[in-house]
């Protein structure tokens, strides 16, 4: 199961750099998302799957599964929602005020 | 536990939820900014006098001992670095209340201020690597929102290419944060430190360490810095001066923290790539600081500089280098925020950014030029001023540990650095006098107060060098033995 988990980060973080190289910004905003949760499912992979019951405290089981790394991925989806949102939203602005999302005509090397 | 270590995170907190109550009544948020800070430099003076006398200070947070809770630990070097923060914010606020203008004051700019402030001084209290994501989270969707707040054109062009790259690199962190929590099982600073010191630093630690390495170099501008340039030009110069001073340095501390304390076993591998990192970047920003007639540029390359220079401490991963680092890192968060409110101040009157359309500024406002001519030295390390010291021991170790080359770099770019500020100095203050006093944009009126009061401090770290270093040697002890951090937090 790990071993699928780690493939699977992988083609999220594949498809994510994919799009994060894109000149369209929508697709970068999309890539950076796919990133993210190329991130997440890693993060939740490393501290291995299930080993056990469910962290809750109990008399049967002897063997728990570490609840640390859903703590931290609760944590970063969070934060990754809000930074996708302002992301999103900061988007959408920009292609109003600048009228395109073409990041080749975002570069603005001229002296202004 | 000191209940004290929460202070610093807590009042710009609250601070900046209440301001969003005052969105209309911007004297009320002025008030409430300035009390804010002034009760925050007192709390921190206070905890760095604790400190001093007890030492490294921490707080279980919900009374979770570590390695299981969170905890904050105040050691010498991050409450140093935390009241130069506190200092630097208030007088970039009170240069902000005459420039920064209304409509910005009345969209949360002071609440996001707060916000920053908070993860800056998180990033610098935390004592475990995911709060330390958490907290640089909290940062920099702060500095997303200050880059962008005004929307104007450059403005949303260049905070896009700065939240594109933030976000991957935090991605990047947390995908570290997991190999690190799969190899060790902690995420804790002290008990990673234990752990790695127990079973040795193999080649996947190291792996992770540069990849960690990568992340924070990112974030400080380390040889990865084409956003930065960019990234600090647009704001208005009161958060430009802001960004430069503090937000670079959030990554420098995360790297001098992992890689004193955590990663220190394979320095032949580790401190030599950052040292040759800093060269780089030194070099690489030296050409750009030499190169570009935009006042803001070449301000914003000279952030860059210093960023390379300070590395070179860690490299050489000495007593005395490291002190030299932690110096020069107080006395660039001081100088760099002064430079750019002088060079705000130089293209509020002028009304352009271009140095070859200025000229003779000196004749109307003398009290401006002396100042930058003071930071311009100050900045290039000339004694008795405050780069001077922290030049001086950092070279001294590069020399004394046999690391000659980066030392000679770090020599040669103080005179590209040199060059630059100068280039500054006799464009903008000497020659005619093309500005009559009314033809100028606006009034120095309550600008240089905050800059006096950064050009005194900058004077006097370099002249009351035996006070100042009585803590920053205590900041270099902490760094340069881990144990003494250890038994800290995990003996409490």
């Amino acid at each position: 199961m790990e071993i699928l988990m780690s493939v699977l980060a992988g083609i999220l973080f594949t498809a994510g750099t994919y799009l994060v190289l894109a000149k369209s910004l929508i697709r970068i905003v999309l890539g950076t998302a796919i990133i993210g949760h190329g991130a997440l499912l890693l993060l939740l992979t490393m501290g291995g799957i299930k080993t056990g019951a469910p962290p809750l405290l109990g008399l049967e089981s002897t063997a728990y599964t570490d609840p640390l790394p859903q703590a931290l991925i609760l944590t970063a989806i969070v934060i990754n929602f809000g930074t996708l949102g302002f992301f999103l939203v900061l988007s959408y602005r920009s292609y109003q005020e600048l009228g395109t999302d073409d990041m080749e005509e975002l570069r603005g090397t001229e002296d202004e | 536990m000191n209940n004290l270590v929460i202070l610093p995170l807590l009042i710009p907190l609250l601070t900046g939820v209440l301001l969003i109550f005052f969105r209309k009544q911007i004297r009320v948020q002025r008030y409430v900014t300035t009390v804010s800070l002034l009760l925050l430099t007192v709390v921190t003076i206070a905890l760095i006098h604790q400190v001093s006398v007890e030492g490294t200070q921490t707080l279980n947070l919900g009374g979770w001992e570590p390695p299981y809770g969170i905890v904050l630990v105040a050691d010498m070097f991050a409450l140093l670095l935390v009241l130069a923060t506190v200092i630097v914010t208030f007088c970039c606020v009170l240069y902000g209340f005459r420039t920064v203008g209304e409509e910005r004051e009345k969209h949360y700019l002071y609440t996001f201020i707060h916000f920053m402030i908070v993860g800056i001084m998180g990033s610098f209290l935390t004592g475990d690597l995911f709060n330390l994501f958490v907290f640089f989270e909290v940062m920099l969707l702060s500095s997303y929102i200050l880059i962008s707040l005004g929307g104007e054109k450059g403005q949303l062009r260049e905070s896009l290419k700065y939240v594109v790259i933030n976000i991957v690199s935090s991605m990047l962190f947390l995908v570290a944060i997991g190999y690190l929590y799969a190899i060790t099982g902690t995420l804790n600073f002290a008990d990673l430190s234990v752990r790695i010191a127990e079973t040795g630093q193999d080649g996947l630690i190291t792996t992770v360490a540069i990849f960690l390495l990568l992340v924070f170099a990112i974030k400080a501008a380390l040889l990865m810095f084409f956003w930065l340039p960019g990234a600090y030009v647009v704001p208005p110069m009161a958060i430009s001066a802001m960004f430069a001073a503090l937000l670079t340095k959030v990554g420098i501390y995360a790297i001098f923290r992992t890689f004193t304390l955590i990663f220190y076993h394979e320095a032949v591998i580790t401190h030599e790539l950052i040292g040759w990192l800093g060269v780089a970047t030194m070099i690489l920003g030296g050409i750009g600081a030499v190169a570009y007639w935009d006042l803001r540029r070449i301000l914003a390359y000279n952030v860059i500089i210093a960023v390379g220079f300070i590395m070179i401490g860690l490299a050489v991963f000495t007593e005395v280098a490291l002190a030299g680092s932690i110096y020069y890192l107080i006395h660039d968060m001081i100088v760099k925020a002064l430079l750019f409110l002088l060079g705000g101040v130089m293209i509020g009157l002028t009304g352009t950014n271009q140095l070859r359309e200025m000229s003779g500024m000196i004749r109307n406002h003398a009290l401006l030029g002396w100042m930058f001519f003071l930071a311009a030295f100050a900045l290039a390390g000339v004694p008795p001023l405050s780069g001077f010291i922290g030049k001086l021991l950092t070279l001294q170790g590069a020399i004394d540990e046999g690391f000659y080359v980066m030392a000679a770099v770090g020599l040669i770019t103080s005179l590209m650095v040199l060059y630059s500020v100068m280039k500054i100095f006799m464009n903008g203050f000497w020659g005619e006098n093309q500005l009559s006093v009314e033809d100028e944009k606006m009034s120095t009126k309550g600008l240089l107060f905050p800059c006096a009061i950064l050009a005194i401090l900058s004077v006097g770290l370099g002249v009351g060098v035996e006070w100042v270093n009585v803590y920053v040697l205590q900041a270099a002890e902490v760094l340069n033995n881990p144990q003494a951090y250890i038994d800290a937090v995990l003996q409490n």
